[in-house]
């Protein structure tokens, strides 16, 4: 620890910290555009300057100068920087009328406007007038894809939006080409931005630069009612914040949340929300001749009740889709479970994840923020870029760092960091199991990581790939005393809250598959199962919110509620229980799905007991006291994986495949959004232009 | 300094790749830096694949240097840009006019070279002339600024200018021809134009001095003294000091090769008469400005 005195406060701090750190830790206010926490340092903006006594005498730039950096007083007094002296004051005010010299006064027309750090900051620490009478530069905007809109003569050059992609995206594509006052921000010939994680540059961009486009002119911040929740687009959980004016979602934006996405989210959580107003069922409908009427609530649930009057337990079953809450699906579970029916399956996708095994057997058990403590990776039939890309972006977070050998065994596809591809299928997993060098590596790592993808344990022989990367995990030691490397990479927003629920057939009941085949099951409950096809036969009562595959296929459309318009609980990959909150109301007639089934109980003549949200939570923490733990991971056992390492079989000589081919499109939600379907255009026109 | 683009895509070549001869060139370069660095490597490659199409940089080119090295073509981009070494414009096919303006060659005349260059290739820089042989651009310092005003073609400089100087110049381009680089007003590189004023004595060169300097004497004298065991030598009287010239270090072998004569002849009058006017090369001279 050093000792350094700021604005008289004596404190200490590690050596290595930032002349801005140390301020900060001291309470002292640094103003700042170019320093961000988690990029690299540039140096470039001069707004951080302090004054250091017994350094140059001139302002120094806090950001890129360390507490050892400087020298203490003729009698050992430890080094002194001033914040809020005179010299700073000037120091800023200059820097600041230098920044506005080019910065044109169109924050009336900014996007930015009323959350701009240069607007912020120019209020606290600059001055009133400009001596500058000349003429502003003018730079010409670019085209950095469908995403992010530019507004070139507002940069002010702070290069975070270089150093964001090229660091924590991991795609060099934005650069800043020409130099002096003539440096202008863009992509290589003006091609759009290839990351999954572009977004976050409008959100770093101090300034409107860089901004959304999808939401260009939509709002201004201070007439949106912020709503705090939770992103379902994959099973990461990634913090979000919810931006509302009255009944319509305007945007979508990352919270802070150091274990979980940091501060970063998707492109597809980010732009989703257009399609939250497109495709939507407001209202009732029942099938009549063939066709889709619209129908009232009393006439849905007299067509259901009809329907289910007789039918026998076994004959009715239930599907659990991806963005299902563990309210609703709790409701679901309970309601079939009245009917006498084992039927249910959240597993759309048929993976063979059981949690009959235990819970450690399907959970990301190292935690997103323990891929920080591996030392080494090993990845199966995974592509996490596409399937969590926060996540990815925190395993390259950790590659930086350095000695991180990763292997990967699937398809072969462009993570943002180099990897050792060991082979396509199961036949290197057995491989590795035995020996290889790789499982030397393995081996040798302190906290080794092994990454199951769905794409390795979605197909007939997934147990016995589950069981194998189990018997390999702990072969390499990778599950020990306080480590716990087997971890598994969900896809689907839902799917481990509703494993945790059992919501799975039992032995003897009809999985996900065999209740779509034809004859399957006689009356069909779709909690927005969209991604499966349900063979003719069954009568299907579908609950969703949006007009896709699933309500194609439906007898009776009850429409629900998106995860922006219902509270509910969402428990991420690492078995993270965390709550999404009512941002905005369902459109039209439609309602929260957990009502719908509660309502729909009393019609069928098995009412559910509970007749309020806080009742439904009530009965579900009894059962499962682990989701009341709001925010919180309880780790599951790992005696599960050494249990599941003795299991035998062998998988099929069969290569993985990547369980999401299409990143942009993954839900109904996407499917319905505008900027969605262009950005997969626009992801398919560069792989055609790839494969030339 | 202004916004520096790519050349129109019309302009842009349909590939580009290193000759042989280049490529060996870059394949040494490039071993020069340690594994892992380099694209350390990308400005002498770009400068050389500059120098292979004509003087200018391609879009091709960047992309082609920038997959030798590893790197993302946007890096390459930055550095082509940055540095306004690169002509990233295709230039005169027989001469890129590159015009020092910076102070010393500004305060000796090169706006009128300036003049010459928009009169003769064209009234903007950067552009083209009519016929596309050449063009020109004013630059900063290029470090002669001894011999200003000065150009600089290609590789070559050619200092001293006059306006009448560069139009010679031009012509012999024009006329495919590579026009004598260096001071176009008879001087030797950057001595000065009234010719040498120091070190002019014949015998410095002819060898006769060599072991029979004042100093030399005196040290000899010192030394013996030591030996004979007196603890403080006297210090050589200055005047004594003052009047010997020095003698040229020994291990020093420029004093053996002969001078050019006429230089040190000239020199030697030169040093004899005060008034330095009479050696001075005769035309164009501007001394007198």
């Amino acid at each position: 620890m050093a000792k350094i005195i700021v604005d008289d406060i004596e404190l200490d701090v590690p050596p290595e910290y930032t002349l801005l750190q140390a301020c900060e830790a001291a309470g002292a206010e640094i103003p700042r555009f170019c320093f961000h926490e988690r990029l690299s340092i540039a140096g470039n903006c001069r707004m951080c300057l302090v004054e250091v006594k017994g350094g140059p005498p001139k302002p120094t730039a806090s950001c890129a100068m360390n507490v050892r950096d400087l020298r203490p007083g003729p009698n050992g007094e430890p080094p002194v920087v001033l914040t809020k002296s005179p010299m700073v004051k000037k120091a800023r005010e200059g820097v600041m009328e230098f920044l506005l010299i080019n910065h044109p006064l169109d924050c009336p027309i900014c996007d930015q406007g009323g959350e701009c750090d240069l607007q912020d900051q120019a209020m606290a620490y600059g001055v009133d007038t400009s001596r500058y009478a000349e003429n502003k530069r003018a730079v010409e905007d670019k085209y950095i894809g469908p995403l992010i809109k530019t507004s070139m003569t507002r940069c002010i050059q702070c290069t975070r939006c270089v150093r964001f992609t090229t660091e924590v995206a991991g795609v060099a594509e934005l650069g800043a080409i020409g130099r002096g006052e003539d440096m202008e921000i863009t992509t290589y010939l003006e091609a759009a931005l290839s990351s999954e994680l572009q977004g976050n540059v409008a959100d770093l961009c101090p300034v409107g630069a860089l901004t959304q486009r999808p939401y260009a002119f939509h709002a201004r911040p201070w007439e949106l009612v912020k709503t705090e929740s939770v992103d379902v687009m994959d099973a990461v959980g990634s913090n979000i914040r919810v931006d509302t004016r009255g009944r319509e979602v305007m945007r979508v934006l990352p919270r802070l949340n150091e274990d979980v996405n940091e501060e970063w989210i998707s492109d597809k959580t980010r732009y989703i929300w257009d399609g939250l107003k497109t495709q939507r069922l407001d209202r009732a409908y029942v099938r009549v001749g063939g066709k889709l009427k619209p129908a009232s609530w009393p006439e849905a649930f007299a067509a259901i009740a009809e329907k289910v009057k007789g039918v026998p337990g076994n004959r009715i079953g239930g599907l659990v889709g991806d963005l299902a809450s563990v309210e609703e699906t709790f409701a679901l579970k309970s309601l079939l479970t009245a009917l006498g029916s084992a039927n249910i399956d959240c597993r759309q996708d048929g993976t063979k994840l059981d949690p009959s095994l235990g819970r450690a057997s399907y959970l990301f058990n190292a935690g997103i923020a323990g891929i920080e403590q591996a030392d080494a990776l090993l990845i199966i039939g995974s592509d996490p870029r596409r399937e969590a890309s926060v996540l990815n972006s925190r395993i390259r977070k950790r590659w930086l760092q350095g000695n991180f050998p990763i292997g990967l065994i699937g398809e072969h596809v462009d993570l943002t960091y180099p990897y050792d591809y060991l082979g396509a299928g199961s036949d290197t997993l057995v491989d590795l199991v035995g020996s290889g060098t790789f499982a030397e590596t393995l081996k040798n790592a302190q906290h080794p990581l092994i990454l199951i993808g769905q794409g390795a344990l979605s197909r007939p022989d997934g147990a016995a790939v589950l069981a194998l990367a189990a018997r390999l995990a702990v072969a390499v030691g990778a599950v020990k005393d306080g480590w716990n490397g087997f971890s598994v990479l969900h896809t689907a927003a839902s799917r481990v809250g509703a494993l945790d629920l059992g919501a799975v057939p039992g032995e003897g009941d009809l999985d996900a598959v065999a209740m779509t085949n034809p004859g399957g099951v006689d009356v069909l409950f779709a909690l927005g199962a969209d991604e499966i096809d349900i063979a003719p036969g069954a009568f299907v009562v579908y609950i969703g919110t949006h007009g896709d595959r699933g309500a194609h296929r439906a007898d009776v459309i009850l429409p629900g509620a998106a995860y922006t318009e219902k509270s509910g609980t969402y428990v991420n990959t690492e078995g993270r229980a965390q709550l999404a909150n009512r941002a905005a109301f369902p459109p039209g007639e439609a309602r929260e799905d957990w009502a719908v089934l509660r309502a729909l109980s009393d019609v069928i003549g098995k009412r559910l007991p509970f007749d309020s949200l806080s009742e439904l939570r009530a009965a579900l923490y009894k059962g499962h006291p682990h989701l009341a733990r709001i925010e919180h991971v309880v780790p599951a056992d790992p005696a599960a994986v050494l249990a599941l390492a003795n299991a035998g079989g062998t998988p099929a000589s069969a290569p993985f495949k990547a369980a999401v081919t299409e990143f942009y499109l993954t839900n109904p939600i996407a499917r319905a959004s505008a900027v969605m379907a262009e950005c997969s255009a626009l992801a398919h026109s560069r792989l055609a232009a790839a494969a030339e | 300094m202004s916004v520096r683009r790519l050349a129109p895509k019309e302009v842009q070549p349909e590939s580009f790749a290193f000759t042989a001869e280049n490529l060996v060139w870059a394949e040494k370069t490039i071993a020069k830096y340690p594994a892992g660095r380099q694209a350390s490597a990308v400005i002498p490659l770009l400068m050389r694949a500059q120098e292979q199409a004509g003087g200018w940089v391609s879009e091709p080119a960047m992309r082609y240097v920038g997959d030798m090295l590893g790197m993302a073509p946007i890096r390459v981009y930055e550095i082509a840009t940055f540095y306004t070494q690169f002509q990233l414009q295709p230039v005169g096919r027989k001469a890129h006019i590159q015009v020092c303006g910076t102070t010393p060659c500004m305060l000796k005349g090169a706006g009128d070279l300036m003049k010459v260059c928009k009169r003769r290739i064209n009234a903007e820089p950067f552009h083209l002339s009519e016929n596309g042989d050449f063009s020109w651009e004013e630059v900063e310092c290029a470090g002669t600024c001894t011999n200003a005003p000065m150009i600089q073609v290609w590789k070559d400089v050619y200092e001293d200018l006059t306006s009448e100087d560069l139009d010679k110049i031009l012509d012999a381009f024009e006329r495919g021809e590579k026009p004598t680089s260096g001071p176009q007003n008879g001087r030797i590189t950057s001595a000065p134009v009234t010719g040498l004023r120091v070190l002019t004595s014949p015998e410095l060169y002819d060898g006769s001095m060599v072991g029979q300097g004042a100093g030399l004497a005196l040290a000899r004298e010192a030394i013996a003294a030591r030996a004979n065991g007196e603890t403080a030598p006297p210090a050589p009287p200055p005047a004594a000091a003052a009047a010997a010239p020095p003698a040229p270090p020994k291990s020093d072998p420029a004093p053996a090769a002969p001078p050019p004569a006429k230089a040190v002849e000239a020199a030697g009058s030169a040093d004899s008469e005060k008034p330095a006017k009479p050696v001075a090369p005769p035309p164009g001279e501007k001394a007198s400005d």
